[in-house]
């Protein structure tokens, strides 16, 4: 057999892998993943799962899904369209075809094309066979089978070896790709340290699919992607929930304060409260609550006696804790509320990605009650997002609003460490007022009020949701203190539009198209821009972070355009806040179906408005 | 152990600047002076007390109370009361509630914080009626009340609160009253020494919308008979003349006389540990037939949630190190670029 491997160089490839809720998709996507950032690529990531948590086996409800992009170049999303699909069961293969690129390849695992499989997919011949998928590279291998010849003398049962099928794949694929599989041999040996047999089933699984790779005639060629130019550094993966995490601890420990969590277990944000969870070595106290005003409420209770409180949701969970947001704002206690979103309303997609929470962070709550809201560029951008909101909401005393969503939540990237000195300054300044005491005395520069817990003598004070008296913070009803009280929490939070850096914009300064967007929907756009602007359309790039208050400067910067284009995963929430403040009607373009925007669909529209143009 | 020290407080020192405003009359002034009276007294330091209240008129309360406080939104006091004492173990927090806020729109959180054992106490003013709302029926209020929201009469079945926080885990459970100072004071010092969730149901006279809901336990006439006064260890006797007492026939509590047909040994014994006794005594409200028992009604040391939490945290420190912000960003798998 000819063994000598004919290699290709390309610069970034998409795999998917699909299967069944049990085959183990997430797990060899994560490891594939992590040798790829491992040998220098630049990565992202996304898993796509069914909000089922074992539909049945071989339904295309039931299908699981891992999707990785890596690269020799920056890349910022975890790709459009794979150019990979790999399919352990009829499903997984119909549930993704259509996503693949044409001419993509197919590894598809025979052993699950059954009668039974086929029907449950709701295919009426078997596609590997009927000529329907002549436009692909298929490459169809029986992976039970090579498993268990692999493992013959191990004496597995059908079902132990059934279940190293996905290594065999992980094997293949790492041949297929030149990547080394050292790592994950060393890593199945950690993880199935306490079960022998299994480390060593799953070292042969995987060797079997890189030998099967390297020894077998169909695969001519095998791809090989250098590494990235990646910043020199310490680097590890993080998905967005995980860095938000880190972002908050890593600020409480900055500032000096514990760090209180409360949480309610809701799909895509219950990962933070695992992470919260896990946190013990740094002395953070979780209570997974009762429920979701509970969560809230109790990090209100861990404020006012003096930790960095902060409490995680999604759409739901956030409209249950809106009334006590109002309480956090009147007594001006720090907090960070973080919301996942996902599709609504209501139970919606509780899986999938959306943008529509913007306005509930901004307007959802009775009253004048302003409170700062932020957004997350990217999983790891997730820990600067966090780290600021946490600065903001302690240096200014105010519960801060953190939008990230299902799409950065379950992404993942490669992060380079920061130093510590890396890290902004906690600039923050303990506010205290005259010599006596007074619950609302104002620091000149922030309008921040003192932040004195319980444990402190002679400083006894009261607070609550009654409107508080100017300094002093009695109960007043007092009708101009009231309009007084009222515009000071306004100016308070507008005041932090003072600190907020000039805004950055990638591309031409002025004239031509921008593309304006805020969140998760930067990557897609800074890729499409990427490759417009190599085409030569005259299109720049502005990502907000800070959403209310808007960034001084955005107004100028957006006038400066001929043209402005909102994309969002929304019916156009932002874009109305747009043409509210800059009294502007920016172009809108508006996708709910539950996914990111892809690149493609951004460039598209670009080169549809530029065509207009000329 | 608390360690009791004399800190030369007074009750003066519990009250603050602000004109007390509950309805002339109400029960709730001698429950604040009692509270005031008692915290002076227990040897805490007074910066450490947290007064922490939902929405309703009992939850004025932390503004008469010279103490750190919030006075909270409807429902949540126990919640925020729950995040005050986890951020600062060392703090003696206190709920000031009543049956609208404490167990209507407040109950999912009632009975999870006395599953849960989280170290506040929690005292509930139960006057059977809404009354900061002016007058509607309340999760307490008897079946056939005449309210605003009831006027053919409450077809609601109410709630017995004692009842509720023992089936929900409580480990301390009492019941007193807000004309009898003298034993509220003691039930306030026991909640305070107890480690742990306490749970003391108060009931208490409004004079505006539900005046008289107590009268046969507070009449000079009638309160004798109506009331059963627990001490542990002590056989369950009340009346005039001491001449009642509570006798176990089979599983049923009967009030029965003493020296014709029933003798001292008959009558059932107070243990405040025995969780069976705790679940009779609740039984007894809203029963006509058996009078109303006062006191501590169940008393048991189970390990408090705050203390799990910090032997969680000092164990895990102990095991992975005490973290810095060095371990937390370098944590995970991590690999060079050169």
């Amino acid at each position: 057999m000819d063994t000598t491997k004919q290699i290709r160089d390309m610069d970034d490839v998409v795999v998917r892998f699909a299967g069944d809720s049990g085959d183990g998709m997430q797990l060899i996507g994560d490891r594939f993943s992590s040798s790829s950032a491992h040998s220098g690529h630049d990565i992202a990531t996304l898993p796509d799962y069914p909000s089922e948590i074992r539909a049945p086996a071989g339904t295309l409800a039931g299908v699981s899904a891992f999707q990785v992009n890596f690269s020799s170049r920056d890349i910022y999303t975890p790709g459009d369209a794979p150019d990979v699909l790999v399919a352990m069961n009829p499903a997984a293969l119909k549930v993704h075809l259509n996503d693949l690129v044409r001419g993509g390849v197919i590894v598809a695992n025979t052993a699950a094309f059954t009668g039974k499989n086929l029907k449950l997919a709701k295919y009426d011949s078997n596609p590997l066979e009927d000529g329907s998928l002549s436009g692909y590279h298929i490459y169809a291998v029986n992976m039970v089978e090579m498993v268990a010849n692999a493992t013959h003398n191990l004496n597995l049962k059908p079902k132990a070896i059934e279940r190293c099928k996905n290594f065999f794949a992980l094997g293949l694929l790492f041949w297929m790709y030149s990547h080394s599989k050292a790592d994950t041999l060393k890593w199945l040996k950690k993880k199935f340290a306490t079960k022998p047999e299994l480390i060593e089933a799953n070292i042969r699984a995987v060797n079997a699919g890189y030998n099967y790779g390297s020894t077998m005639r169909i695969f001519t060629t095998s791809y090989r992607v250098a590494s990235a130019k990646l910043r020199q550094g310490k680097y590890r993966q993080v998905n967005g929930n995980l860095a938000t995490v880190l972002g908050i601890v890593a600020a409480g420990l900055r500032m000096g304060r514990e760090i209180f969590y409360g949480g309610y277990p809701i799909t895509p944000a219950s990962e933070i409260m695992h992470e919260f969870a896990a946190m013990k070595r740094y002395g953070v106290k979780m209570l997974q609550a009762e429920d979701e005003i509970a969560a809230v409420t109790a990090a209100i209770g861990a404020s006012y006696a003096g930790n960095l409180a902060c409490t995680a949701t999604s759409g739901p969970g956030l409209a249950l804790k809106s009334e006590a947001l109002g309480l956090a704002i009147i007594t001006e206690l720090p907090m960070v509320v973080v919301d996942v979103q996902r599709g609504g309303p209501s139970t919606g997609l509780p899986t999938k990605p959306e943008q529509s929470d913007l306005n509930i962070a901004m307007y959802g709550r009775h009253g004048e009650a302003p409170m700062p809201v932020l957004c997350a560029f990217s999983p790891r951008d997730c820990f600067y997002a966090a780290y600021e909101a946490s600065r903001i909401a302690v240096k200014y005393m105010t519960p801060v609003l953190l939008l990230t969503d299902g799409y950065l939540a379950q992404g993942a990237e490669p992060w380079r460490i920061p130093s510590e000195d890396e890290l902004p300054e906690m600039d923050i300044e303990p506010v205290f007022g005259s010599e006596d005491f007074f619950p609302y005395a104002r620091d000149e520069k922030t309008l921040a009020r003192p932040w004195v817990s319980p444990g402190t003598p002679g400083k006894e004070h009261r607070i609550g949701g009654l409107e508080k008296e100017h300094i002093y913070g009695g109960v007043s009803h007092d009708p101009e203190n009231h309009q007084f009280m009222t515009e000071l929490r306004q100016n308070k939070v507008d005041g932090i539009a003072l600190e907020i850096p000039p805004t950055e914009i990638f591309g031409d300064e002025s004239d031509g198209l921008l593309i304006l967007g805020w969140g998760g929907s930067y990557g897609a756009i800074r890729e499409a821009v990427i490759r417009a602007r190599e085409e030569g359309v005259k299109v720049s790039h502005v990502q907000v972070r800070y959403l209310d208050p808007l960034p001084p400067d955005l107004g100028d910067v957006l006038k400066r355009f001929n043209q402005v284009l909102i994309p969002e995963t929304n019916m156009g929430q932002f874009r109305r806040v747009i043409q509210a403040n800059y009294l502007m009607k920016p172009l809108g373009f508006n996708k709910v179906k539950g996914k990111p925007f892809r690149a493609e669909e951004i460039y598209e529209k670009i080169k549809e408005i530029a065509g207009e143009k000329s | 152990m608390i360690d009791i020290q004399s800190l030369d407080l007074t009750k003066k020192d519990f009250v603050t600047e602000n004109e007390v405003r509950w309805c002339p009359g109400c029960g709730d002034y001698g429950i604040l002076s009692s509270i005031q009276k008692t915290f002076a007294s227990l040897g805490e330091k007074k910066e450490n007390f947290a007064v922490i209240s939902g929405i309703g008129c009992s939850s004025r309360f932390p503004y008469y109370m010279d103490t750190y406080g919030i006075h909270g939104i409807h429902g949540r006091a126990i919640p925020i009361a729950t995040g005050v004492k986890l951020a600062n173990p060392a703090l003696s927090v206190w709920v000031i509630t009543g049956d609208g806020d404490g167990i209507s729109i407040g109950g999912n959180h009632f009975i999870h914080a006395m599953r849960r054992n989280v170290d506040v106490n929690v005292v509930l003013f139960n006057n059977r009626i809404y009354g900061l709302t002016k007058g509607q029926l309340s999760p307490t209020s008897e079946l056939g009340k005449i309210t605003k929201s009831s006027p053919f009469g409450s077809i609601d079945a109410p709630f017995n609160p004692a009842t509720l926080a023992l089936g929900a885990g409580a480990p301390f459970v009492a019941r007193s009253l807000d004309r009898n100072m003298k034993h509220m004071s003691e039930m306030i010092r026991r909640a305070y020494q107890h480690f742990g969730a306490t749970f003391i149901e108060v009931y208490q006279n409004c004079v505006i919308f539900n005046d008289g809901a107590f009268n046969n336990i507070t009449d000079k006439e009638t309160k004798d008979d109506f009331s059963l006064m627990l001490e542990h260890k002590k056989p369950m006797i009340f009346g005039k003349e001491s001449s009642k007492g509570i006798h176990l026939d089979g599983n049923i509590p009967r009030a029965v006389e003493i020296g014709k047909d029933y003798s001292i040994d008959d009558i059932l014994v107070h243990d405040e540990t025995d969780s069976v006794i705790s679940l009779i005594l609740g039984e007894f409200t809203y029963r006509p037939d058996m009078p109303t028992p006062f006191g501590v009604i169940r008393a048991v040391d189970t390990k408090p949630y705050c203390k799990y939490m910090l032997d969680q945290i000092a164990e895990v420190k102990q095991k992975q190190g005490e973290g810095t912000l060095e371990t937390l960003l370098s944590s995970g798998d991590t690999w060079e670029i050169k």
